[in-house]
């Protein structure tokens, strides 16, 4: 077996075991909040009659240990359970939820990741010139907003006074790819914004330290142009930081899309997973969290892989 | 018939053609001119043109109050996006409020009763359930006892528990028997969780596929985030319904609802800000209005706990609380006072200001009952959360600064809005509340200010006047009006200096709308929405 290969199992396994620690910690911390489900649903009227009629009904009148174990028993055998409040099979909502998170995801990376990684290479090669100061000033700027206020100001000025794209993004399952692109426009770019300046200084930095190194000299006084000295010489040695930057900007535009998916109406998991745990819905809290951190395992796995393969140092340890 | 009512007749005729789309404007105006109202004709052909309903558009709506864990079931229905798509678009009650705030048949024909005790209730007959079965008193009879029943969760069980028997006469018929005499029963049949749904071959109702009689049919259901439903083309109602679909969306966000209208995703959004509604409103194309209901807000206090069980101390905080300070700063202008009554403005028997003057603020007064408590100084204790009333702190903190004055320093405590109404309402000695209102005297009386409230867990201030106890069982059985209405404003001031709960604001509910949206003069004020029948009584313009 491959030493990469081994790396990968052994990754997965304790993938795995983290997605269980999380699902612990996830049933203990939603069993510490104040209230329940039945509380939460009913409200004013939860007089302790029906409480204890509705708390029968959905057999949370069991122990905390004995639920989760049998939450633990369904899920090992593929059954995502049900919501607690309308009975609705999970897997019936929660693919649609998923899909539409994943999709907003892929075009806020398909639109920030090149960018960053353009500006990037630019801003390193005119180091220090007025574009550089620019685009710095710019991208830390706009990760300096809170995304809220991203989003608003780009509903004001694209939505409210041009009226080109919507201010709410009314996406449901029926609707053509191209409308389903034009509406998740500007979460989209509202995401960009916030990811692009992390993603853009790694690069810019990475390659930046290696413009020092003897080779990268030896480059220039070959007489390269600095375009291609970037591009050939440095960039593939410093695919391992970048790579990494972008692995963790891309979990946090599936997992972090929380705010924008609220402001915008976006319908994803992250407004799921908001409105699950107010209602204190476990099982649905479960699968929300349960993905969201399969997400970040699998991307930081794809991230330490990219940056084992792109270094040879690593692929052959002594 | 003379001439005079041979021409109204006609024109009304003419009218209601060009409403229906029937008849065109050059048509109209040459037969008004016809008739010798030439110069009358083009205004009299707006206002047809303008006041009658047309049909046609689908309604984009955003609501408040919804969850990815609402069902289709009545009896868990608890906010007002459920309300809007379960008893607005789906199904009907037995009775329904109108635009007036009155009471009307809607299910039920006509009902009777000797002795308000035991009631008749008649079915319409020709109604069809979107399936096109045949509406039957089967079917009126499983869906009440959906709420009956030991093991029901249902929210309704107060309203209906007071039914001791209730059976099937016929197919248009049912008899319902009551514990007791109660004269604003047919009111109690409009609650929305008492949609009428299909009854199954067992007994039970239909509570998942959506099916009811009303103006839509259910097309897609996605909790907590969109509902679509298409007009029901064999709607019983006639001059109803009139939008071809109508789209629900649940969206939270304020701003994000305000965007939605502004930049024409939305046709009509609930609750705008209030600090920028009339910004709002005077963005072209843009409509932003308000009704006066009985929702309310209420601050009450546990009078088992002290210094609470001195009255004296209540009316010196019902004295020392700015009511108009709160109207104008918190609500900015967009709600109306309260009396310490519960009763709301789309009540029949709410005190005028004649009979229960306007309590203001009166640093004199409270002051003098300061004394007669014997306290020369207080330090109190104030539970708010947003769920209680939006900016129930900021008000309290109004209210802290204008008792102050009185001797009485009060401490504005913020709880969190999670759990708050297991872990602070009815537990901590003073807190912020508020109640929907209720369309009947009785039933906001009985809910929460009797004694039987202090058993059922309703009761905020766990008031028990005897006096009060006496009259609620009288006025309730009382079917003369005038009597009632006398019986009615002696428990509202009983209410009003006796116990121990401060009503200072009685807020309006918000609506902005394009101005695409049309509809008629009266707008009920039972719930938001024109009562939630919004979607059944409005159209495009």
């Amino acid at each position: 077996m491959s030493s990469l290969t081994k790396i990968i199992l052994q990754r997965l396994g304790l993938g795995l075991l983290t997605l269980f620690a999380v699902s612990v910690i996830i049933a203990f911390a939603v069993e510490l909040l104040p209230g329940d489900i039945t509380q939460a649903i009913l409200g004013q009227s939860a007089n302790p009659e029906t409480v204890a009629a509705f708390r029968a009904e959905i057999g949370l009148d069991r122990p905390a240990h004995v639920r989760y174990l049998e939450w633990l028993k369904g899920i090992l055998t593929g059954d995502m359970g049900q919501s607690l409040a309308n009975k609705r099979d999970i897997e019936d909502f929660f693919g649609a939820r998923l899909s539409n998170t994943l999709f907003l995801g892929g075009v806020a990376a398909v639109i920030s990741v090149p960018l960053a990684l353009l500006l990037g290479v630019l801003a390193a090669l005119y180091r220090d010139s007025i574009y550089d100061r620019v685009v710095n000033l710019t991208t830390l700027t706009s990760i300096s907003f809170p995304e809220f206020f991203v989003a608003y100001i780009l509903i004001l000025f694209l939505s409210v006074n041009i009226g080109i794209f919507p201010g709410i993004s009314n996406v449901s399952k029926d609707l053509a790819f191209g409308e389903k692109l034009f509406r998740t426009i500007l979460p989209a770019l509202t995401l960009t914004l916030v990811v692009v300046a992390h993603m853009l200084r790694m690069t810019r930095a990475a390659i930046i330290n290696l413009l020092a190194s003897p080779y990268i000299e030896m480059a220039v006084l070959k007489g390269t142009r600095p375009m291609r000295v970037i591009l050939y010489h440095a960039l593939p040695n410093a695919w391992g930081p970048i790579v990494n930057v972008i692995a963790l900007n891309l979990a946090y535009l599936v997992v972090g899309v929380v705010i924008v998916e609220v402001v915008f109406v976006y319908p994803g998991v992250g407004q799921l997973l908001v409105d699950s745990v107010s209602k204190r819905d476990l099982p649905v809290v479960q699968v929300c969290a349960i993905t969201f951190a399969a997400v970040y395992i699998l991307l930081n796995l794809l991230a330490d892989i990219v940056s084992i393969i792109s270094n040879p140092r690593l692929m052959h340890p002594r | 018939m003379d001439m005079y009512d041979r021409q109204q007749k006609e024109l009304g005729r003419l009218q209601a053609k060009v409403a229906k789309g029937s008849m065109s404007r050059r048509e109209f105006l040459s037969r008004v001119s016809a008739m010798g109202l030439g110069a009358m004709a083009p205004g009299l052909y707006m206002q047809s043109a303008m006041a009658a309903p047309k049909q046609g558009g689908t309604l984009r709506q955003a609501l408040t109050g919804g969850a990815s864990s609402d069902s289709l079931d009545p009896a868990t229905f608890l906010d007002s996006y459920m309300i809007n798509v379960g008893m607005g678009q789906l199904r009907n009650n037995l009775t329904e409020i109108d635009e007036n705030n009155q009471l009307v048949p809607e299910l039920a024909e006509s009902w009777d009763s000797s002795d308000a005790k035991t009631w008749v209730f008649n079915l319409r007959q020709g109604v069809e359930f979107h399936n096109g079965r045949s509406l039957t008193s089967k079917d009126v009879v499983a869906s009440i006892q959906h709420h009956l029943g030991e093991d029901t969760k249902s929210a309704a069980k107060g309203i209906v528990s007071q039914i001791t028997e209730i059976t099937v006469q016929g197919d248009n018929q049912v008899k319902m028997v009551l514990e007791g005499a109660n004269a604003d029963f047919p009111y109690l049949m409009s609650d929305y969780h008492l949609g009428i749904c299909p009854e199954n071959d067992d007994g039970t109702i239909d509570i998942q596929s959506g099916i009811g009689t009303a103006g839509y049919k259910l097309e897609s259901f996605d909790p907590g985030v969109r509902t679509y439903v298409v007009r029901n083309p064999n709607y019983w109602k006639s001059g109803r319904a009139h939008f071809d679909a109508i789209e629900t969306l649940f969206v939270a966000d304020t701003g994000a609802r305000e965007n939605g209208l502004m930049s024409d995703e939305l046709d009509v959004i609930s609750s705008p800000a209030l600090a920028t509604a009339s910004r709002l409103g005077e963005r072209p194309g843009i409509e932003v209005f308000y009704t006066n209901g009985n929702q309310h807000c209420t601050l009450p206090m546990l009078n088992n706990v002290s210094p609470f069980d001195d009255n004296n101390v209540v009316m010196a905080l019902k004295y020392a609380i700015d009511r108009q300070e709160w109207l104008e700063k918190i609500w900015f202008g967009y709600a109306s006072l309260g009396n310490d009554i519960p009763i709301g403005p789309a009540n029949q028997f709410r005190a005028t200001n004649e009979e229960i003057p306007q309590r203001e603020y009166d640093l004199d007064k409270a002051k003098y009952y300061m004394k007669q408590s014997g306290y020369s100084s207080l330090d109190l204790k104030i539970s708010v959360a947003d769920t209680a009333f939006q900016n129930s702190d900021d008000a309290c903190v109004l209210f802290s600064e204008t008792a102050r004055a009185a001797g009485i320093n009060i401490e504005v405590v913020r709880k969190p809005d999670d759990g708050y109404w297991s872990n602070v309402w009815l537990v901590d000695p003073w807190c912020a509340s508020y109640w929907g209102g209720r369309p009947t005297e009785d039933w906001m009386f009985s809910q929460v200010y009797s004694k039987n409230a202090i058993d059922t867990g309703w009761s905020e201030t766990y008031f028990n006047n005897p006096r009060f106890e006496e009259l609620l069982p009288q006025a309730r059985a009382e079917l003369d009006s005038a009597k009632r209405r006398d019986m009615y404003i002696e428990m509202q001031r009983i209410v009003h200096d006796n116990c121990s709960v401060i009503i200072p604001i009685f807020s309006a509910y918000g609506h902005a709308s394009s101005d695409k949206v049309k509809r008629s003069a009266n707008v009920a004020s039972n719930w938001e929405f024109d009562g939630h029948k919004n979607v059944e009584r409005w159209w495009f313009g």
